[in-house]
């Protein structure tokens, strides 16, 4: 354990942008768990002689047009926007991971169907097709980020199907059929940590998409529901006083920006970290 | 151009794209399977009889076995018919038909936005790799890849058309009104949703070129002499172009999603304000229509590009 910190830390000092995003991440996570206490105003205290104010020293970014505290609604839409990235991303994980492995591993007619399966789903656009789950299982938070998880597990399961395809002929794997274990010990014990590499960088890359679904399901109506914060819901009330305060976008579509930049950029790092090809001897 | 060897290739992929089209239409279908509960009271709206509940069970035949339904869907899909909207009882497929245009307009304007940026910022990262030039093509690749492209719109809205008037700011108009004016609307949502595919497509020329550029005959033509330039233009871009083809498909379909959104922002009735409308509405008629719709177009584009491949590329017809 120890040494995988030190072996991070390591990986953290030679890599700026990594150890960047990392940080921005993190303290986002610190500003999640914390907002009750970090943030200065309820999120939803609404105060109709205070609307659409321009910045001051009580509201450091402002109010919006029910008079609420914009740098409180954006404290407390970290928790959302972290919560509904990774639970689309959790939700894909599950759905596409052992997907993948059976297929990659069993082979045959159940690959070439599972494999069919998949070609199916990703034919379809993403933020349609999460669009259109979300009309059927009901608007809501949670059940976007179930129909963008949904969505998003066709791309891991083909990931991880070829992983699996590339480890299944190594001798390990042989060796460890021999001995008689079963196809449960086999995929969890040896496919998939040689397998798994991969996936890590594309599941850190897909929290950015999950969290730029979120702001688009939210912005659209589909989202986190009123008075709930959330960036993309912030944004959609800003639109609607775009002409009278177009200050409003600013902030909520910043916090979007850089979180999923950090996100990618600390995918981008993973993916280099992780290349065994690209590691430095 | 058609040998043999490509023909037997493209009968394969028809074959194969055969049993996707039929998953397609299974999983338009088993959306509305997802509606927790009964669906019939789901599609009845609010405060509805039993009655009508059991009117609507009849009506939409909710109360046949779900193979029996899908069967008749199907074979009413395939017939152009897509039933009719919940909401505003008009036909689907005619609400499409109508919509379409519109979105299909800034769709093909974002995408050659996407190319006639995209493409230049590709090969000059990958012709200056390593450089500022490089630098700053990766950087701005990340920033479209990140932007939110609703975001921007905003952005572009409050700039260019509420400050300084240069565009409408919301609308859309047909072609049939004038390119020009139709152009005018379109640019803004057009440029909006450009961000993403510019992103893509300098992404992925780079990587490409710079695998081509770098690889052993590259580094025998400029053994033999032949000028940087001469090697990009004839040999390199050659090589790259059967990729940008897949990159074209791929940029496409996004597009095609994305503009779902971007309609929102700026009130266009394309079919993505209608599909979202739906969805908020439980409108399932819609739903399924537009995504039928939108599923059939991507697996076409698809084909369209593959078949293209195997005419373009040499190299595959003679596996």
């Amino acid at each position: 354990m120890s040494q995988t910190l030190i072996r991070i830390g390591k990986w953290l000092r030679r890599d700026l942008r990594a150890a960047l995003s990392l940080g921005f991440l993190l303290l986002l996570f610190a500003l999640s768990v914390s907002a009750p206490i970090v943030a200065p105003h309820s999120p939803t205290n609404q105060d109709v002689n205070d609307m659409l104010q321009e910045p001051s020293a009580v509201h450091p970014l402002g109010t919006d047009d029910l008079g609420r505290d914009v740098l409180s609604r954006l404290i407390y839409g970290a928790p959302a926007t972290l919560y509904a990235s990774f639970l689309a991303v959790t939700v894909a994980i599950l759905l596409g991971v052992p997907v993948g492995l059976l297929a990659g591993f069993l082979g045959g007619w159940i690959d070439d169907a599972i494999s069919r399966v998949i070609d199916t789903l990703l034919s379809f656009p993403a933020i349609v097709l999460a669009i259109a789950v979300t009309g059927a299982l009901g608007v809501g938070l949670t059940n976007g980020m179930i129909a963008v998880g949904i969505v998003f597990s066709p791309q891991l399961a083909r990931l991880v199907r070829a992983q699996t395809l590339i480890v299944k002929q190594e001798l390990y794997v042989d060796a460890s059929r021999v001995f008689g274990a079963s196809l449960g010990r086999i995929l969890w014990k040896h496919v998939v940590p040689n397998a798994i590499q991969p996936v890590i960088v594309q599941v850190t890359l897909l929290l950015a998409v999950a969290l730029l679904a979120e702001a688009s399901l939210s912005f659209l109506g589909l989202g986190v529901q009123p008075p709930q914060p959330s960036w993309g819901a912030m944004l959609a009330r800003a639109y609607h006083y775009m002409e009278i305060a177009p200050e409003q976008m600013y902030a909520p579509g910043i916090a979007i920006l850089l979180t999923a930049l950090a996100f990618n950029a600390l995918g981008e790092s993973l993916r280099v970290a992780l290349d065994p090809t690209m590691k430095r001897r | 151009m058609l040998t043999r060897n490509r023909l037997r290739l493209i009968r394969r992929r028809l074959l194969q794209i055969a049993p996707v089209i039929v998953l397609a239409t299974f999983v338009v279908f088993g959306l509305q399977q997802l509606v927790p509960g009964d669906i019939a009271v789901t599609l009845a709206g609010d405060n509805a009889t039993d009655a009508r509940i059991a009117e609507i069970r009849t009506l939409y035949g909710l109360d046949r076995p779900f193979f029996v339904q899908y069967g008749s869907w199907l074979w009413d899909a395939l017939h152009g018919n897509l039933g009719k909207s919940i909401l505003s009882g008009e036909a689907v497929l005619d609400s499409i038909q109508r919509r379409f245009p519109t979105s299909l307009l800034i769709v093909g304007c974002a995408l050659s936005l996407s190319l006639v940026i995209g493409i230049p910022l590709g090969i000059l990262a990958a012709t200056h790799r390593g450089s500022r030039i490089d630098a700053f093509v990766t950087s701005i690749a990340s920033l479209g890849v990140a932007l939110p492209n609703f975001w921007l719109a905003m952005l572009l809205v409050a700039t260019f058309a509420l400050n300084w008037n240069f565009f409408p700011a919301t609308g859309a108009a047909p072609l049939s009104a004038g390119v020009g004016k139709a152009l005018h609307y379109a640019a803004l949502p057009a440029f909006a949703l450009a961000a993403g595919g510019i992103a893509e497509v300098a992404r992925q020329l780079r990587s490409s070129l710079v695998e081509v550029l770098s690889s052993q005959y590259v580094r025998t033509l400029h053994a033999k002499g032949l000028s940087p330039t001469a090697i990009l233009w004839k040999h390199g871009l050659k090589n790259v172009s059967v990729n940008l083809l897949t990159v074209i498909g791929l940029v496409f379909n996004r597009l095609l999603g994305a503009t779902v959104v971007i309609e929102a922002v700026f009130a266009i009735p394309g079919i993505g304000s209608m599909v979202v409308h739906a969805a908020i509405h439980k409108d399932f008629p819609v739903i399924q229509g537009v995504v039928l719709a939108l599923v059939m177009i991507v697996i076409g584009v698809n084909l369209l590009i593959d078949v293209l491949y195997t005419v373009l590329d040499p190299r595959i017809s003679q596996q």
